[in-house]
């Protein structure tokens, strides 16, 4: 049923040159892979033929095009439809987002404390919740640092910047020492990096926190090396207790010390360009309160600041 | 095929019939006679669902009409008035004033989709465009408050302003966060509340810290 016979009418083929031995060969071929395909679609698009017709070359090339190229569309269909669910599904990141407020804050403050032992692996917490929480409250933090300091960004947007500079180094620092950590033979895993990191990342919402607002140069300083300082402690005795060899450990911590305590530096500098005004305002009691340029610092707020910088200046 | 070798109309019988399908059931949205209203009724029964919402916002109560027919309407007008007043408080350079445009539009949706991921990965039970809307709505008390900042700045910029300025953005932040916690924090686990409510504060103290750092030219 369905079956098409071995009778080849010749008078319609158009498509060969000549009648050659070597294309009635690969004809023959072609057909048999055709009637093998039209064999599994038989019930499907066979109704129209009948037994024993024929329909010509063409006829039957244009049926079994149509079954293989709706074969090709179904197939196309299902696996794009497999690849869909199982990368469109949230449900993967379900595990990591499943804490408790009690611990999240029991972790945000665990990331400022230094651990001690490091003879045995410390544990880390795989979950992803609090890190994205952090990472979006630095973008925030940083948003307000960019306006009060009359950074203009030309070929894109404050917060494109922003949440650019965020999330790349959250991201690209993890996977940078995940791969570290791997070349260590550290054991340590991608998601528990991301996640060590991103509670790294509450040493540095604080310091920006009270820097962006009390424009105080030295008191950057101090709050750079404690605040920083202790999280970076915490981060590299984590990473420490869980690598063994001098060489290793110290290629990691020195990295993942520097790349912290850097990028830090980074965020004060580039986003704060109001720290040669205080400083000027500091010289003498006459100077009028700070000027700026154009941006909308309320006059409330700054001369309030400025006179609380001034007066802890003169007291020390 | 010789059943098919003759297909042809016979000239002499004419075909006919009906075009119209009857119906049969009636059922219950109504949704074959729609077609066939005029259009004031179409708008004025949409314009009516989002004014309904709207008046949900201003007297946050737990109903669930706010969630059960969502639409996107509310969300975009408040979106696109709030991003036009925001427009033009910027720097001196003339080219700040595209960005500011798109920055809130960005901020606004982009915010709303992942505050509704992170409720929607913590266990929560709504679906991913009821929570939109809910964010959406819920952005109506702060563009309150962005016209009344521009009608303040119209009479000076000085101290009284910005205390004014002050009180009214945070009383609209407040109620915004209230607004929407009061809708999407009962789709939580009742130990879980906190997670979900933060960057919806967070969210909100963005959009209220941008409309009061907003001076004109």
């Amino acid at each position: 049923q369905g079956g098409g016979s071995a009778v080849i009418d010749m008078e319609n083929m158009d498509d060969t040159s000549g009648s050659s031995f070597e294309d009635m060969g690969e004809m023959h071929q072609r057909m048999k892979e055709e009637e093998e395909e039209e064999e599994a679609e038989a019930e499907a698009g066979a109704g129209e033929e009948e037994d024993g017709e024929f329909l010509g070359m063409k006829g039957l090339r244009g049926q079994l095009g149509r079954q293989v190229a709706d074969q090709m569309w179904q197939g196309g269909k299902r696996q794009a439809s497999r690849a869909f669910s199982l990368y469109a599904n949230i449900d993967i990141l379900r595990p990591y987002f499943d804490v408790e407020p009690v611990q999240v804050r029991a972790r945000l403050l665990e990331s400022m404390i230094p651990v001690k032992m490091i003879n045995f692996p410390q544990k880390i917490a795989g979950e992803l919740y609090g890190p994205l929480m952090l990472v979006f409250t630095l973008v925030a933090i940083l948003l307000h640092g960019m306006k009060t300091s009359d950074t203009i960004i030309r070929e894109g947007t404050l917060m494109g910047t922003a949440i650019g500079t965020c999330f790349g180094y959250w991201l690209g620092v993890s996977s940078f020492m995940y791969f570290l950590a791997y070349l260590c033979n550290s054991q340590i895993t991608m998601v528990q990096m991301l996640s060590l990191l991103g509670y790294g990342l509450f040493g540095h919402c604080i310091t920006l926190f009270v820097t962006y607002n009390i424009h105080f140069h030295s008191l950057f300083y101090i709050f750079w090396l404690v605040v920083g300082g202790l999280s970076t402690l915490r981060m590299v005795a984590v990473l420490v207790s869980r690598t063994v060899g001098h060489t290793q450990r110290l290629i990691l911590c020195g990295t993942l010390a520097a790349l912290h305590m850097l990028f830090l530096l980074y965020l004060h500098f580039a986003y704060h360009k109001v720290v040669e005004g205080i400083l000027d305002t500091l010289e003498g009691p006459n100077m009028p309160p700070f000027q700026r340029v154009a941006r909308d610092i309320p006059v409330v707020s700054n001369a309030v600041l400025n006179t609380t910088a001034k007066t802890i200046a003169l007291t020390l | 095929f010789p059943g098919l070798a003759d297909v042809s109309i016979p000239q002499d019988i004419p075909v006919e019939g009906e075009i119209t399908v009857p119906v049969g059931s009636h059922s219950p949205d109504e949704d074959y006679s729609t077609l066939d209203e005029p259009v004031k009724d179409t708008i004025m029964r949409d314009l009516k669902a989002v004014g309904k919402k709207f008046v949900h916002v201003m007297y946050p109560k737990k109903s669930s009409a706010l969630l059960r027919d969502w639409d996107l309407w509310g969300p975009l007008v408040l979106c696109v008035s709030l991003a036009l007043m925001l427009q033009g408080g910027s720097a001196d350079s003339k080219d700040d004033g595209g960005p500011q445009f798109a920055e809130v539009f960005v901020i606004i949706w982009f915010g709303a989709v992942v505050i509704t991921l992170n409720s929607k990965l913590l266990g929560g039970t709504i679906s991913f465009f009821q929570s939109l809307c809910v964010l959406g709505y819920c952005v109506m008390p702060l563009t309150v408050a962005m016209l009344v900042c521009r009608l303040v700045l119209l009479a000076g910029a000085g101290t009284v302003s910005f205390i004014i300025r002050l009180i009214v953005v945070g009383a609209m932040f407040g109620w915004s966060t209230l607004a929407s916690t009061a809708f999407l924090a009962d789709s939580q686990p009742p130990n879980r509340k906190a997670l979900v409510v933060y960057p919806i504060f967070l969210f909100y103290f963005v959009i209220s810290w941008m409309i009061l750092t907003f001076t004109p030219q």
